[in-house]
């Protein structure tokens, strides 16, 4: 993969791989939202716990997710390889530096941003998909009966579970038995303060892409005069929509469902 | 050992003097070419341009400039334009034409054969620069755009808004970055010449001062080329930059090379005026400014209304009125000197009452904002609608030097007229050169403002730019060639050389001396006075007795300095205030021989005007019979100078008292 | 005309030579309202060297905007605080009585202090070598009017070609990133006829150049476009990106 080489070698590769991995994640974003946003059906996580499922099983989502992994590593360490090496080219610092007079704070501090957004992803990732994946939680089995279209839920050991089909047919009723994430993140966002960690990384989050939406444009020679106002509001939009749309969440989970 | 002066103006009529002599110049082979090395000192359209030529010719160049990168050169402050003989506006412009309002414009005091090259190769000099890639301002259909200026009845002026220079000299620098890229330049940035080393008579190098480390430095050069720009600043105040110096000319001039016309400065009707006892330099406002900027001082002495309150029957607009046919666009000199009579007179305005107004009201409404009015069907237009409008297109053609003005001065041209005041400008005088720009030390040259050639006793608008590249891209490869290639045989010389050793010891010499005087005064105060002397006595107006007055304070001055000037630090540093004072030093010198050759040119012609030789108008007059030749000063020795005379022979033009009425 | 005098208390970074660690001294300067602000340095250096001290050292030279060779970083900004001019064009106007000013030199690893407030931005002229300019010999050029150029890309050219190579865009730069610089150059000839010969590897060529001099990477934070006393704009550097890429990609 020579012709790909400068991506890693040059400033503008550099910038290119953080302004493409940066978009992979937005567009990330978006789709684990919407996922996410299941959480809010009145059905007892059958719809949240079904796209689980989905998104554990799927071959094509499985080696996205891999994908998504490495972008996230890899955004995060050529940031902080960006971050020491920008640093290592100042030589020192200012006496006196009054950046608020050109410049955006988050533009100024992506990398502080960036840290806790990592801190957060990896907590996140423990508290959740760790779990899911190989700790202790609760199973449930649900029924949906074909005629009536009604679903019913109960829970289920873990040692009943395994030597179930998981997710078929049986007679006229649809049974998906599976680890309820569902029950595990409303029990999580029980607790105050991870409800405000969670507040706090998707402050973090906003300020992060409050920058980076439009920026990743800028380094991938996306600016036209035409269409500048455009992306802009567009990052301005996401930037505040989408955090907020998973602050929804724990806010849910923690106001209305206790 | 006085020389006779041989301008070596080929044979031939005008036209083909240039075609010819390029078609029988000796030439040098490529081979031999890899084997000369030639200096070039300076790095601004001169220097830059005939560096990068040099070196794509193939000899091996080394160039040097003082600043800390060869772009940072003066001719990138030009805003106007440089003038060439396109004739793309089919509005009658030639290669004569440009030759002849040159030659005028000089008031008769330029050689012809220099100047019709010029106007020659002025056409090449716009090609090369657009193939370079330097923007220049365009039409909607993508040919070129031009302007006019001072002086000419055609559109032959090329530019990019207000910073033609900055573009030329970007063009030049690129051109010569690339020679360095490729090995065929040496830069030497951040550098400054102290010596001219001659061996056997000839130019074989220099030493130059590292101004970062101190070190005297010694390099060798089959020829050495002095791109050095003009001497303005010994007037202390100028357009000039902080840093432009005669040091490298004078230096030259000390070891044999000849100083024309040293007397002949220009200076510029349209700067800002002095604010205060602090100020470091004036800046310019275009001339193109005067297009549409009217000029006048109230017809009251000590009127000290505010301007737009003084009504248009007590105001006098003194270009129109006393030179009808050209108004405000006369010609530098003249416009310069009558700003100078009505402030003596006492009508000066602003708060130094050493300032006329330049006033873009009427045509901003009159003009434009009536154009505008009408391209808009408003009908009956009031006042503040006219402004509106016209301030507008006034924007777009001056914005940034109307911002740059305001940036200044803190207040809005749009709203106050400009007050604006001579300043010295550019020097038509400098080493005397032939032909081939050639000093009279032999391979010496001197190429651009540093040298006397072209612009007589006044130059006109837009042609600076335009000698600096003729002589750098398109003289000098050429007529370097006929001393180098009797010089092919000379194989690089070695900087142990005695001659070298002497040399450098000399400049260490005066940097010991310098150094040791450690006495109160600073050579910034030195360098102010120098120029009040030369300014009230050797500046817009000169006579006999002022002249032999400031001959004996410039000495009085330069005594001092020698015993009293303080010089902080040390050699072997950065250190600008010891850069500085090798300048005044030789600035102190400059100016006695500026006013010796102004007391000897009993007449007025041009930037040159002795009060005692003026017609009954106040107008300048000129002695074709006693002064048309070139005042060419050779140094002798303490305060002495020998005076050669290069006759001026016009075979075709006819000398006429130049008339702007 | 204000006349009323000032006083200004100056921090100015003071630093031998490169390898000197350098420090804040305090100076009190009188000023004037209508000094420029290297004026008011005039003043002090006059003042110091009366009193036998070391006189401070400071790049300047046209003082009238255009050269770049000023180059002071006034209380946390390159060329202080107005928009649009360099520090020569700054006046004292722009400043209160009793004001504290603290002025420091660009600071970049690709610029080394040489003394005080000069810096070596050597850099830039190795950029420029390495690729920013037309490939055309003296003598070469066709008829300037041969190759039309449409007025808006003349202008647009001509915006970008207006960079006087200061510095403030890396000294403004958290990350000491000096592509507005570069992307003028690269914009410049990238936008007009005579550049497109050269156009792939123009860009390649400076980029490496800039890389291996040391300065930053751009993050975009738009400082070196708003301290930019050209107003030079980010679309440059945009436009340089693509160029890159284009040129990494697709080109030859």
């Amino acid at each position: 993969m020579k012709v790909l080489q400068f991506l890693f070698t040059s400033s503008i590769g550099r910038k290119v791989v953080m302004a493409l991995t940066g978009l992979f994640l937005i567009l990330f974003l978006l789709i684990h939202l919407i996922g996410n946003l299941q959480l809010l059906k009145a059905d007892d996580g059958y719809a949240f716990n079904k796209y689980a499922w989905f998104m554990t099983t799927n071959p094509l989502i499985k080696t996205t997710s891999y994908l998504l992994y490495a972008f996230i590593l890899l955004h995060a360490f050529k940031g902080f390889y960006l971050a020491f090496t920008n640093r290592k080219a100042r030589g020192g610092s200012y006496g006196k530096y009054n950046g608020a007079a050109n410049s955006h704070w988050t533009s100024r501090n992506m990398a502080v941003l960036g840290t806790v957004i990592l801190v957060f992803i990896v907590t996140h990732m423990g508290d959740f998909w760790w779990e899911y994946k190989f700790g202790e939680i609760p199973w449930t089995k649900y029924e949906t009966s074909v005629v009536q279209d009604v679903t019913t839920s109960a829970p289920i050991s873990g040692a009943e579970a395994s030597g179930h089909i998981r997710m078929g047919s049986v007679g006229d009723k649809e049974v998906f038995i599976t680890k309820d994430l569902y029950k595990e993140t409303v029990e999580a966002f029980e607790q105050p303060l991870l409800v405000a960690f969670y507040l706090l990384a998707m402050v973090m989050i906003a300020l992060h892409l409050w920058h980076g939406f439009a920026s990743a444009f800028q380094s991938l020679g996306i600016n036209h005069p035409r269409w500048n106002p455009i992306i802009r509001s567009l990052g301005y939009g996401y930037a505040v929509l989408i955090p907020a749309g998973f602050a929804l969440i724990p806010l849910y989970v923690y106001f209305l469902m206790k | 050992m006085s020389q006779q002066l041989d301008s070596k103006i080929p044979q031939g009529p005008l036209a083909e003097k240039w075609t010819g002599y390029r078609s029988t110049v000796p030439l040098v082979n490529p081979a031999n070419k890899r084997n000369m090395e030639i200096i070039v000192v300076g790095t601004g359209l001169a220097g830059a341009s005939a560096a990068a030529t040099l070196a794509e010719l193939g000899y091996q160049v080394k160039a040097f400039c003082f600043q800390d990168s060869p772009r940072r050169a003066h001719s990138i402050a030009a805003q106007g334009g440089i003038n060439a003989a396109k004739n793309y506006q089919n509005d009658g412009d030639s290669v004569y034409r440009l030759f002849y309002d040159t030659i005028k414009g000089g008031d008769y005091r330029a050689r012809e054969a220099n100047v019709y090259r010029l106007a020659q190769v002025s056409t090449n000099i716009i090609d090369q620069c657009v193939a370079q890639g330097v923007p220049f301002a365009r039409e909607y259909g993508g040919t070129l755009s031009n302007r006019s200026f001072g002086g000419t009845q055609v559109q032959r002026t090329f530019y990019a808004a207000g910073q033609t220079g900055q573009q030329l000299l970007l063009g030049a620098y690129s051109a010569l970055e690339r020679q360095v890229g490729l090995g065929n330049v040496k830069m030497y940035a951040r550098h400054e010449m102290l010596e001219v080393v001659t061996i056997e008579g000839k130019a074989r190098g220099i030493i130059a001062r590292n101004l970062v480390t101190g070190k005297l430095e010694r390099y060798f050069g089959h020829a050495v080329l002095l791109c050095t720009g003009g001497y303005g600043n010994v007037f202390y105040l100028s357009t000039n930059a902080m840093g432009s110096n005669v040091t490298a000319a004078w230096k030259a001039h000390r070891r044999g090379a000849y100083f024309g016309n040293p007397c002949f400065t220009q200076i510029h009707p349209t700067c800002i005026p002095v604010s205060g006892h602090y100020q470091s330099k004036l800046t310019l406002m275009s001339e193109s400014l005067r297009n549409d900027g009217r000029i006048w001082v109230p017809k009251k002495k000590d009127d000290n209304r505010h301007p737009n309150d003084i009504p248009e029957d007590e105001r006098d607009y003194y270009l129109e009125r006393r030179y009808p046919a050209f108004g405000n666009l006369v010609p530098r000199d003249i416009a310069s000197r009558a700003a100078k009579e009505r402030c003596d007179a006492g009508y000066g305005v602003g708060p130094s009452k050493m300032a006329v107004y330049l006033d873009f009201r009427s045509n901003l409404m009159n003009k434009y904002g009536r154009a505008e009015a009408s391209r808009l069907n408003i009908e009956n237009p009031d006042e503040a609608t006219l402004v509106r409008l016209g301030k507008e297109v006034v924007k777009e053609k001056y914005g940034n030097l109307f911002d740059m003005y305001k940036q200044i001065t803190d207040e809005d041209p749009y709203e106050v007229p400009m007050r604006i005041y001579p300043a010295v400008h550019y020097t038509m005088g400098g080493l005397w050169v032939d032909y081939e720009l050639m000093t009279t030390v032999p391979g010496l040259y001197a190429l651009g403002e540093a040298n006397f050639s072209d612009h007589g006793a006044n130059r006109l608008g837009a042609s600076a730019l335009m000698q600096g590249l003729a002589d750098g891209y398109f003289v000098i490869p050429y007529t370097i060639g006929s001393y180098l290639s009797k010089d092919i045989h000379t194989k690089s010389i070695s900087t142990d050389h005695e001659a070298f050793v002497k040399a450098e010891q000399e400049a260490q010499d005066r940097l010991n001396q310098f150094l040791s005087i450690n006495g109160k005064r600073t050579v910034e105060s030195y360098h102010r006075e120098l120029g009040l002397i030369m300014w009230d006595k050797c500046g817009m107006a000169r006579n006999e007795a002022g002249l032999k007055q400031a001959i004996e304070q410039i000495r009085a001055l330069r005594e001092d300095f020698y015993k009293n000037v303080r010089v902080p630090g040390s050699q072997f540093e950065f250190n600008p205030e010891l850069d500085k004072a090798g300048r005044v030093a030789d600035f102190l010198e400059l100016g006695e021989l500026m006013c010796i050759d102004a007391l000897q040119r009993n007449e007025s012609c041009g930037g040159h005007f002795r009060e005692e030789y003026q017609t009954e108008e106040g107008e300048a007059l000129r002695d074709d019979n006693g002064y048309r030749y070139v005042s060419a000063w050779e140094y002798k020795h303490g305060n002495n100078w020998e005076l050669h005379k290069e006759a001026l022979e016009y075979e075709n033009i006819k000398i006429a008292q130049r008339s702007y009425k | 005309m204000a006349n009323h005098e000032m006083k200004i208390n100056l921090k100015v970074w003071r630093q031998k030579n490169a390898s000197d660690a350098g420090r804040f001294e305090e100076y009190a300067v009188k000023a004037n309202p209508d000094m420029s602000f290297l004026e008011m340095f005039d003043v002090l250096n006059e003042q110091l060297i009366e009193d036998g001290k070391d006189p401070v050292a400071f790049d300047h030279d046209c003082r009238e905007g255009i050269c770049g060779m000023c180059s002071m970083f006034i209380n946390g900004r390159p060329h202080g605080p107005k928009q649009g001019i360099t520090t020569c064009q700054l006046h004292m106007r722009s400043f209160k009585d009793g004001d504290t000013v603290v002025v420091e030199p660009w600071k970049a690893q690709s610029f080394p202090v040489i003394k005080d407030l000069s810096v070596d931005r050597g850099a830039f002229d190795r950029i420029i070598a390495a690729g920013g300019f037309v490939s055309v010999n003296t003598g070469n050029a066709v008829d300037a009017n041969s190759i039309l150029i449409p007025k808006d890309v003349a202008d647009e050219a001509f915006a970008a070609a207006t960079c006087i190579g200061c510095g403030a865009c890396v000294a403004a730069c958290k990350n000491s990133s000096a592509m507005l610089f570069v992307s003028a150059k690269v914009s410049q000839m990238a936008l007009l006829p005579q550049g497109q010969a050269e156009r792939e590897k123009r860009v390649v060529a400076m980029v490496d150049q800039m890389d291996n001099e040391g300065f930053g990477s751009c993050t975009n934070t738009g400082a070196c476009s708003a301290e930019c006393p050209k107003e030079i704009s980010l679309s440059n550097i945009a436009r340089m990106n693509r160029e890159y890429l284009r040129a990494k990609l697709v080109g030859n």
